[in-house]
């Protein structure tokens, strides 16, 4: 008997959760038929389904690219957050392990000054650094990478610090024996025993900047948008906007993100918890 | 080694502070120096003394609207957040069927970038409001509410998913010894497993409620601030002060430190909470 009173619950609770589940997906479903429909068919009844006067096929997506060149704005995001992560993985691993390995005051306060920008909301810089960026040339896809790896140094720089410091020694005395330069083993002693941690910074970090939007947008917005500055570029004028196109970019934003997301979702989510409980 | 390795500060740290003086240090300096100047660009700033913060607390400014709309809807969202992840959470620990997937779907939302976002859940809630003839910028309430749903359905699976690693870390043994004990369900709640999971509360309670206080993409794409500029929360209030008319940069300057002095105080007290339950542990 208590086991089928146990097995009830447990359908009420499958039936409560797949509800819920359903309302999680539904928004993004309602977006997906919208694509199809005409313009001037979504904003007043977006929870009716194509019909054969209101489906217009690919056309939005069509009208969409054009619109905001979508191919270049995926480039430009995938670029931008490839070679930041990139870039932020090597410089701030090396000055991780460096400033853990080499104690004198001026190491210890650059250590602060990396811990202390994570608090530091971006409004706070986002003028001056725009400015800055301005005037150094930086306001291109290459130089914004450079932007990155400096605000991504806080986070990056702290969580392989925390990691760095838990190898042991002895295997870096080792490779000093054996006649090892520091590059030499941070390269091939340290940087293969932070992998792990590598990873989870590595998914922070292309998750933060993949969607980003106010760095690229105040930085290299009017000549090149990423997909963020692009989506909200196409909503233009409240009045005018092309609610078809609209909809089909947000699709065409959230594909890659749902494509990554298949096939490593089990890294991204222990990376965002093992971030969340670090950081 | 460390004398070796100490001569090869130029390769190790210099790439990394170069981009970090460029990108954070040097802006954050500028930032708090331009805070008492009038300027337009960064080179013609004239030294105003308090001229800008005193600005911010008179009458016409929307700051200390734009604080209260964003106290009010932290505080909402926190809870909110909170109570619903740690409910799923539950349920996701009960070893049912499905549970993986469940947990797959609820996550995703919070991959999403929050520009994309706010235009997913405009569409949502306007498709709701046409219904009343109205749209989303019609009250400042439907603005609340709307980023109220959009940050839970974001932020939810990401919490849920720190609760339930918590809850999972809770020994088998405790929930036995309490059944033999007789306990009902709610005390086992109560004085099991809430007391256990403390730690995983006290980070995403942190979590949350950074994220909401200093929201600024999904407020920008949803509501813009409209109507007018009632549902812009501090970050927001921030970016139109600096660009929405030529002449209050200061202004915009100087609440963005305001803002920086928040958010460092709300970093301290997490610090000081996580701080004494380590000493309690």
């Amino acid at each position: 008997m208590i086991l089928k009173k146990e097995s009830i619950k447990a359908v009420i609770a499958t039936v409560f959760l797949s509800l819920v589940a359903i309302a999680f997906v539904l928004p993004i479903i309602i977006v997906l038929f919208n694509s199809f429909k005409g313009q001037f068919y979504i904003s007043d009844a977006p929870f009716v389904l194509p019909t054969k006067e209101t489906f217009v096929g690919i056309q939005n997506y069509i009208n969409g690219i054009q619109k905001i060149n979508f191919i270049s704005a995926f480039g430009y995001s995938l670029f931008i957050t490839c070679f930041s992560v990139f870039g932020i993985l090597l410089t701030s691993s090396m000055t991780a392990w460096y400033l853990t390995r080499v104690k004198t005051r001026v190491n210890t306060a650059l250590y602060y000054g990396f811990i202390f920008s994570m608090i530091v909301p971006f409004q706070m810089v986002m003028f001056t650094m725009s400015k800055i960026a301005n005037l150094l040339r930086l306001e291109n896809p290459v130089g914004i990478i450079l932007l990155y790896i400096g605000f991504g140094a806080g986070m990056s720089v702290f969580m392989f610090s925390g990691f760095a410091r838990s190898i042991p020694r002895a295997l870096e005395e080792a490779a000093e024996i054996d006649g090892c330069n520091p590059l030499q083993m941070f390269f091939y002693v340290v940087f293969p025993l932070l992998k792990p941690i590598a990873i989870t910074i590595a998914i922070l970090n292309a998750m933060w900047i993949w969607n980003d939007y106010l760095l690229p947008y105040l930085v290299i917005g009017t000549k090149y948008r990423t997909i963020p500055v692009a989506v909200q570029y196409l909503q233009g004028g409240y009045g005018s906007r092309d609610m078809g196109a609209l909809m089909a970019m947000l699709i065409l934003a959230i594909i890659p993100i749902v494509v990554f997301y298949a096939f490593s979702q089990k890294s991204i989510i222990s990376g965002v918890v093992a971030g969340a409980v670090k950081g | 080694m460390q004398k070796t390795l100490k001569r090869y500060f130029p390769i190790f740290v210099a790439p990394t502070l170069l981009a970090f003086l460029i990108a954070f240090a040097i802006p954050f300096i500028m930032g708090i120096y331009l805070s008492f100047t009038k300027f337009t660009t960064v080179t013609n700033a004239q030294f105003v003394g308090l001229y800008n913060y005193k600005q911010i607390f008179t009458a016409g400014d929307h700051f200390l609207h734009a604080l209260w709309f964003t106290v009010k809807f932290t505080v909402v969202s926190t809870i909110t957040v909170n109570v619903i992840a740690f409910c799923l959470a539950l349920l996701l620990t009960k070893g049912l069927r499905g549970t993986h997937f469940f947990r797959t779907v609820f996550f995703m939302p919070n991959l999403i970038g929050g520009i994309v976002l706010g235009y997913i859940w405009q569409l949502i809630i306007n498709g709701f409001l046409s219904g009343l003839g109205v749209d989303i910028t019609y009250s400042a309430n439907y603005g609340f509410w709307g980023l109220v749903l959009l940050t839970n359905w974001q932020l939810v699976g990401y919490m849920m998913i720190i609760y339930i690693a918590g809850l999972q870390n809770i020994s088998k043994e405790m929930y036995e010894a309490a059944s033999i004990d007789g306990a009902r369900p709610m005390q086992v709640l109560r004085h099991i497993t809430l007391p256990l999971v403390m730690p995983s509360i006290t980070i995403c309670f942190f979590l949350t409620l950074t994220n909401s206080f200093k929201m600024f993409d999904q407020n920008y794409a949803l509501t813009a601030g409209a109507p007018g500029r009632e549902t812009s929360m501090l970050a927001l209030d921030i970016f139109q002060t600096f660009y929405g008319s030529v002449g209050s940069e200061g202004i915009g300057q100087a609440k963005a430190v305001i803002f920086f002095i928040l958010v460092a105080l709300l970093a301290g007290i997490q610090l000081y909470f996580t701080r004494k339950r380590e000493v309690d542990v």
